[in-house]
């Protein structure tokens, strides 16, 4: 292995691990503001929104094949599909469309 | 030994092996096609599975490949590595909050494996999380991240097309499956969600992923907390 890629490798450990460890660092989490907890409270529920979209919408060249896979992940969780079964069942429809794609 | 007896004791461990299980599975394919393109990139064995073993992101270890093909600079990777991850000083903070009271040091090391999907399974769950759940889940997803980095490397040019590209979207569904359950039970939720998808679909048209991520969730949150009270009393109590 190059030194070059090796000093990339852990380049890239450090700038990751860094904003994954900082805040268990110089936050005391027994001490929030009420306010700032109620934000980093909604904190997951409008990532989750960010990370599907627009990103899932483009997984193909047509974004009908995202939107078909999205609204079958959602059918699936709503009718009380487990994780791996959401999961596995939206690929399961995927693939079996493809070959219209 | 004082850890292990506290998780057999609880058994949030195995629990949280347990509830990892659909990221591991999610995380199959998108490390086969990391490993495989690794390999295509020119990347030799050792140093594609040594990315997955120390950096463990996902979209920043494709970011490094498309950036390496371009015959980019370390120091831009490493930068752009930054940006990209911004937003987990966001989902740490979140779950720092969450996260039973425990050790510095334990905190800091499962720290090391709060990715984007290891969050939102810890992060969703009701209640406060404590320490060996959260060691579950990210365990078992690191396996899965590593050991299928190798296994793309070797194999991935011989998965069938019609199966790579229904693939790529199993981490989506992972998303919808832990964003759904919430959504339904309360309308606070799909207003953040749909609010931070909106924003960041507009953002995202002119701003590194990285920033517009994180600018949307920042947004979405402070703002809905600001007009909650406006309809508080239809929340349910639920949510701690």
């Amino acid at each position: 292995m190059s030194m070059n890629m090796l000093l990339l490798i852990i380049g890239m450990a450090a700038a990751t691990y860094s904003t994954r460890v900082l805040p268990f660092l110089f936050f005391n989490a027994e001490k929030i503001p009420p306010r700032l907890e109620g934000i980093l409270k909604n904190v997951p529920y409008a990532a989750l929104g960010a990370l599907i979209f627009p990103g899932a919408l483009f997984i193909h060249d047509h974004v009908l094949f995202g939107i078909i896979g999205i609204v079958s992940a959602f059918v699936i969780s709503f009718l009380g599909g487990s994780l791996i079964f959401v999961v596995l069942g939206s690929i399961l429809v995927l693939t079996l469309i493809s070959p219209l794609f | 030994m004082k850890a292990t007896l506290t998780w057999s004791h609880d058994n949030s461990f195995a629990i949280g092996i347990r509830d990892g299980i659909p990221i591991a599975l999610g995380y199959i394919p998108a490390a086969i096609t990391f490993g495989f393109l690794s390999q295509t990139t020119g990347l030799t064995a050792v140093e594609s599975i040594l990315m997955s073993l120390l950096v463990f992101t996902g979209a920043a270890q494709f970011m490094a490949l498309s950036l390496l093909a371009a015959g980019t600079g370390s120091v831009e990777i490493i930068f752009t590595t930054f940006i990209l991850n911004i937003r987990h000083l966001l989902m740490s903070a979140s779950l720092h909050e969450k996260a039973a009271p425990d050790r510095l040091i334990r905190k800091v090391i499962y720290a090391f494996g709060i990715t984007d999907e290891v969050f939102a399974v810890t992060a969703t769950k009701e209640g406060q999380v404590r320490t060996g759940y959260i060691f579950g889940v990210s365990v078992i997803a690191y396996m899965s991240w590593v050991i299928h980095t190798g296994v793309g490397y070797a194999v991935g040019g011989f998965l069938p097309d019609v199966l790579q590209q229904s693939l790529t979207f199993a981490l989506y569904a992972l998303f919808i499956a832990l964003l759904a359950p919430s959504m339904k039970k309360h309308r606070k939720v799909l207003v953040l969600a749909a609010f931070a998808a909106v924003l960041n679909s507009m953002f995202s048209l002119f701003m590194a992923d990285g920033w517009s991520i994180i600018l949307a969730t920042i947004l979405s949150a402070s703002l809905v907390e600001l007009v909650e009270p406006s309809y508080q009393k239809q929340r349910k109590g639920g949510e701690t």
